[in-house]
């Protein structure tokens, strides 16, 4: 089957093609069939894959598949080539398996819309370059898909382009991305000089080559080097500090792009490129230490600016913010199948989560102020127990799929073995995020769902649930959302429970393998014993429990009068977090105002004076001035021709006589 | 008798008055005959060398130059009558059409 890797990618390809070239002309029948069917089939394909895949023996559950030689210049030789091995295994289920529901949502939610060929040809774009990330077999293919996930996000975001603040926001996500593109390229190019090579199969060999002979020390500047290059990368592309500025003004996009992109996938494909180059991680702890500390802070204060907004999409876009930070923050702790089992489970609560509020947003006819919003759960009953579900996961409750897979890394960040201290910092703060978490999502059901309505009598009427094309893949994900999380039961429980295997940590055991090897050999063992690790996840769960009391103290019981009179008492901290710590203002003061002023001295002064003006225009003008004196030689008298004609003749008379 | 720096000093000073005679006068017959002058004194010059020499080539030449000129008359009086049929003078400085 390994022959058919290519087809994953190809199918969305094609589908971009033709809904491209000819959707307009296809009508919105054949234009949802080609849209949903290809990434179908790709899911499928995927399906058989890993069929195959599981038939092997653990440690030789790779396929590669070249297609052919990409470049050959100097010593740099790389090919389109792919790698499928347990962890680009379930990238490519999750991409296309929460894909596939998403497009058949989407046919539901951009019914109306005129350029609905023009989504679902993005849409499959996306894909495209989705799979070509996570199925590549080297760095520059993985770079190609990385790049081509931008250029369908921005186009995506600014999808409804005729309002400016559209265009504005797509055209924010792609300058910020490429700012972590920029450090994302640093790294291939010193990783590059330093092994030889780009490809996967080449560069962690090597690397393990050189630390075990000496070539390449523990924590080697180069290699920290790297590792921190390639993570600014990912800090723009998933959205970390100090790059995560344009994932919440990229809620203006339509919902299921904000459910695909901005949740499940393209925004984790930092965290996979990072689990990826685990060994490189492994042996350049000052990278992890850096890793996890952004990411803790991330998960706080994405955590904390999501408290106070009323927008019900970018409080899901502050929480996809969060998370992405404790999915960091699992790879920086060296668990990265821990990290890669929130990015899964993540990517079926937030997808439903988003694709919910999409349900609620077309009820409201297209209003997301949850201000508005109110007791909607009786209208909308579908929408409203899958989003609870959903938000239950989230929240880290058992035995929903967020507990596990929170869990998880929190309890590996405190017993981080190569910084114990900062693990246990970590670990505090990911804590007090987890219960803020809890807090600001059951904020966002009881505005939505309970009480009573607060919008116009309009809207009211026109509150209805959403149809089957939509609500179907709701409970899909739903379901998913509470058993997703046991596919990746920790091991205590999983001994209490009668011997339950810890599914995907099993799975992907054999990609980070060696990175266990290193640590077991050169990290202080941190030995964790039972009854800590029983208090840790019960400190999860309280924690989560106060913050949906709290929620429901604030905005059930007193909803109609104490958040009002919080937001006056606490005015500044009110003030300050709900313009989101005026970050964006910091950096439109600090940056984007003095390079724009930069960019218009540069066009106006160096452009269009010196090089315009003095460069093209001055040659011009000069022959214009001389000739307009030249040609006044010629006055049109025979004897003038003829003088001149006579002093000539005489100079070269004189100067053959004279010579 | 006048020897041969008499002939060349006569051809020389023909040729001046016809330069002169070119670039001076406004009739443009007179220009024509101003060339005709300059033509002659170079004839002059050559049968002068062809005699002191006894090479036939100079009176050979003389020749060509004559039919060349009598040709260029022609052509020139031609053009000559069909200009002043346009501007009704054979004032030279009248025709300064082809200029900047």
């Amino acid at each position: 089957m390994d022959k058919y890797i290519f087809l994953i990618p190809l199918f969305p390809l094609v589908g971009f093609l033709i809904n491209g070239l000819f959707g307009k002309r296809l009508g919105k029948g054949v234009v949802s069939f080609i849209g949903c069917m290809t990434i179908a089939f790709s899911f499928l394909v995927a399906l058989f894959i890993w069929k195959d895949l599981l038939s092997l023996e653990p440690e030789q559950r790779v396929f590669t598949q070249t297609l052919w030689e990409w470049m050959s210049v100097g010593g740099l030789k790389v090919d389109i080539s792919f790698l499928i091995d347990p962890l680009s295994m379930l990238m490519i289920l999750v991409v296309t398996g929460v894909g596939f529901l998403i497009h058949v949502y989407s046919t539901g939610y951009m019914y109306e819309d005129e350029s609905y060929w023009r989504y679902f040809a993005y849409l499959n774009m996306f894909v495209f370059f989705m799979a070509m990330l996570v199925l590549g077999g080297n760095y520059l293919v993985m770079f190609v898909g990385w790049e081509g996930v931008g250029l369908a996000s921005y186009l995506l975001i600014g999808f409804w382009y005729q309002e400016m603040d559209n265009a504005v926001a797509g055209k924010k996500a792609f300058v910020v991305n490429r700012i972590g593109d920029f450090g994302f390229v640093l790294g291939l190019f010193l990783m590059f000089w330093t092994f030889g090579s780009l490809s996967y199969q080449d560069v962690f060999p090597r690397a393990l080559e050189l630390f075990e002979h000496g070539g390449l020390s523990f924590n080697s500047p180069v290699l920290v080097a790297i590792c921190l290059l390639l993570f600014v990368g990912a800090t723009g592309k998933s959205a970390q500090i100090p790059l995560y500025v344009w994932l919440p003004d990229a809620m203006a996009g339509p919902t299921p792009v904000s459910a695909l992109i901005h949740a499940a996938t393209m925004v984790t494909a930092g965290v996979y490129m990072v689990a990826r180059t685990n060994v490189l991680y492994t042996l350049a702890p000052t990278a992890l230490l850096v890793v996890a500390s952004i990411a803790a802070a991330t998960a706080f204060f994405a955590a904390t600016m999501g408290v106070l907004q009323n927008d019900i999409k970018k409080v899901l876009a502050y929480s996809t913010v969060s998370q992405l930070g404790y999915m960091f923050i699992g790879v920086g702790v060296t668990a990265y199948w821990a990290g890669i089992f929130h990015l899964m489970t993540h990517a079926f609560f937030k997808a439903c989560l988003f694709l919910c509020s999409g349900s609620v947003i077309h009820a409201m006819g297209g209003d997301q102020d949850m201000r508005h919003m109110g007791g909607l759960a009786k209208k909308m009953p579908i929408t409203y127990i899958t989003m609870l579900v959903a938000t239950l996961a989230i929240a880290g409750l058992p035995p929903f799929a967020g507990f596990f897979s929170k869990d998880e890394i929190l309890g590996k960040a405190f017993s981080f073995a190569y910084y114990p201290v900062a693990g246990k910092i970590i670990w505090f703060i990911g804590t007090v995020g987890a219960g803020i978490t809890a807090f600001y999502m059951f904020r966002l059901i009881f505005m939505t769902f309970h009480g009573e309505f607060r919008g116009t009598e309009e809207q009211r009427h026109h509150l209805h649930e959403s149809p089957p094309t939509m609500t179907v893949p709701l409970i899909i994900l739903a379901t998913l959302s509470i058993v997703g999380g046991w596919l990746g039961i920790p091991e205590i429980i999983g001994r209490a429970l009668g011997h339950v295997p810890n599914l995907v940590e099993g799975f992907l055991e054999p990609v980070f393998e060696h990175s266990h090897n290193i640590l077991s050999a050169h990290a202080p063992h941190v030995h964790v014993s039972e009854a800590v690790e029983w208090t840790l996840m019960s400190t999860s769960v309280v924690v989560a429990i106060i913050g949906i009391s709290l929620a429901y103290y604030i905005y059930m019981v007193h909803g109609k009068d104490l958040p009002q009179k919080l937001a006056e008492k606490y005015a500044f901290h009110y003030q300050v977090i709900y313009n989101k710590y005026y970050v964006d203002e910091i950096y439109e003061f600090l940056i984007v105002l003095p390079i724009y002023y930069l960019s218009v001295f540069f066009w106006k002064v160096v452009d269009a004076f010196f090089i315009d003006g003095i460069g093209v225009n001055g040659p011009a003008w000069l022959v214009k001035r001389l000739s307009s004196g030249a040609r006044l030689v010629q006055n049109g008298y025979v004897q003038t021709y003829g003088t001149f004609m006579l002093i000539g003749l005489i100079s070269i008379l004189c100067f053959f006589i004279y010579r | 008798m006048a020897g041969i720096n008499e002939y060349i000093i006569l051809a020389c000073i023909l040729f001046g008055l016809g330069v002169i005679g070119f670039l001076t006068r406004r009739n443009a017959l007179i220009l024509f005959m101003s060339v005709e002058l300059m033509l002659n004194s170079i004839n002059l010059m050559l049968v002068t060398f062809s005699a002191s020499r006894a090479d036939m080539g100079g009176q050979v030449m003389v020749l060509f130059i004559f039919a060349v000129a009598a040709a260029e008359v022609a052509v020139g009086l031609a053009i000559l009558i069909c200009l002043f049929k346009h501007m009704k003078s054979v004032d030279i400085n009248k025709f300064d059409l082809l200029k900047w």
